[in-house]
């Protein structure tokens, strides 16, 4: 398949539409909605670049908590952690599950809202 | 329900019976915000008032958890006689009337909109005002006699709502293991319950009117039930509603000390930050949940904004505020 243009440059051409075009033209709730899609935008493009080596590392951090096989999916080891931690299996005290899932939302939230305040503050406790 | 005419016929024979008969609508006017409810501002012969109405005029509650129109207007009207700062109830729609549910108020004048009231300087003395304002409030709602309010009100206190939101989360399907650690943790961590008094149920900017001088009305009644005073004190701690203002727990204006000494000083309660803590942990998984909810909306075709596309993107803020929370509690 050709990738000219690429998906993240017709998403950032796209976004450049409506940052310089569209949303100066627009009032109110659609000039609100202007500005949300734009921030999807930016999300879908810095999902594209960071989601690959960010489930690498979700995965390592994974494997080696739950001590699973090379075979397990991220999917199938992040359902068995949520039902040890439902068990009480793992819990709060468990070593490394507290760092694992910081990092791991860490990872999520500079992706999803990477000026969201919290981000900030987990970032100077690490 | 109607056509637009009778719509506008309607409120004018109702704003002459609310004022004097010498009133004249002159204008109505759609003011934006909530999508659940319409509200409108009316105004004409030196006569302001606002309606709250339900979509077109027909009742359907946002949530099963939304109180209705017609018993907001009561509880407005029994905080308004226990001195919490609310607009006037001045009538309440009647079949008669022909507008649907809904009730008319007075309007009040000010800002409920975070950011400029977090950052503008005009409000510099009402920020500073406002922590020890809402502790009192706050105390004033929790006073107000239970009996002879609606009886549509829900008792939900906090392993109730732990439990309800754990059905609507598991309903996903969606492993999240932020959420199943939060929900464990305050299952074990669980406080004793309160009796329960009258709780807002979504105190917080964005609900709350705000003018120079602090705090003017305490809008948006529709989450309101009977659970535990420490429920709207920590919900207006909840990270996502000190709007980028972290540094100040209550809101994003103020500490949380000026906000229980107010609140303790009128009630008589001795509560600490230790009393907010656990609660504010459940505030903040409870907003998680609402922003799948609202997500699911988008997934499901019922709602196929680009609003509710992003907004399952903000789920994450509430896990990196459980993990903080949950971390300090650790520490």
């Amino acid at each position: 398949m050709h990738d000219q243009p690429s998906v993240p440059e017709l998403l950032e051409a796209v976004k450049r539409f409506i940052d310089e075009t569209a949303a100066p033209n627009l009032k109110g709730h659609a000039a609100f909605h202007a500005r949300v899609a734009s921030n999807a935008l930016a999300t879908a493009l810095r999902d594209l670049d960071a989601r690959p080596a960010n489930e690498t590392s979700e995965a390592a951090r994974l494997r080696a908590l739950l001590n699973a096989s090379d075979t397990a999916s991220l999917e199938e080891m992040n359902r068995d952690l949520c039902e040890q931690i439902q068990s009480g299996e793992i819990t709060a005290e468990t070593s490394d599950l507290l760092a694992h899932l910081k990092a791991t939302t860490i990872a999520q939230v500079e992706v999803d809202q990477p000026r969201y305040s919290g981000l900030k503050t987990a970032l100077k406790t690490t | 329900m109607g056509t637009q005419s009778d719509f506008e016929t309607g409120l004018s024979v109702l704003f002459t019976s609310i004022f004097d008969s010498d009133a004249k609508l002159e204008a109505h006017t759609r003011l934006s915000g909530g999508a659940s409810q319409e509200t409108w501002a009316l105004s004409g012969s030196g006569h302001d008032a606002i309606l709250r109405r339900a979509p077109g005029g027909t009742s359907a509650a946002r949530s099963s958890a939304a109180i209705g129109l017609p018993a907001e207007a009561a509880l407005i009207d029994a905080a308004s006689k226990a001195g919490v700062p609310v607009p006037k109830v001045l009538h309440v729609l009647n079949d008669a009337d022909g507008l649907g549910d809904g009730f008319i108020m007075s309007r009040v004048y000010g800002e409920t909109i975070a950011r400029p009231i977090l950052r503008n300087d005009e409000f510099s003395n009402a920020r500073a005002a406002l922590s020890a304002q809402c502790g009192q409030a706050l105390a004033a709602i929790h006073a107000i006699p239970t009996t002879g309010l609606p009886d549509t009100l829900q008792v939900s206190g906090g392993l109730e709502q732990i439990a309800q939101y754990e059905t609507i989360y598991r309903g996903f399907d969606v492993p999240r293991p932020v959420f199943e650690l939060a929900l464990q943790w305050l299952k074990a961590n669980a406080p004793d319950p309160l009796d329960p008094v009258l709780v807002h149920g979504d105190f917080r900017l964005g609900n709350l009117m705000v003018d120079e001088s602090g705090l003017v009305s305490v809008l948006d009644w529709e989450l309101a039930h009977f659970g535990d005073p420490r429920e709207d004190l920590a919900w207006v701690c909840v990270n996502s509603w000190r709007f980028g203002q972290s540094h100040n727990r209550v809101g994003g204006f103020g500490q949380l000390e000026d906000m229980l000494n107010a609140y303790n000083a009128a009630s008589g309660r001795a509560f600490t930050a230790k009393d907010v803590d656990w609660w504010e942990m459940l505030g903040t998984l409870k907003w998680g949940i609402m922003c799948m909810i609202m997500y699911e909306a988008f997934r499901s075709g019922a709602d196929p904004s680009v609003e509710r596309a992003a907004i399952g993107r903000r789920v994450s803020e509430t896990e990196i505020d459980l993990i903080n929370l949950l971390e300090a509690a650790h520490a």
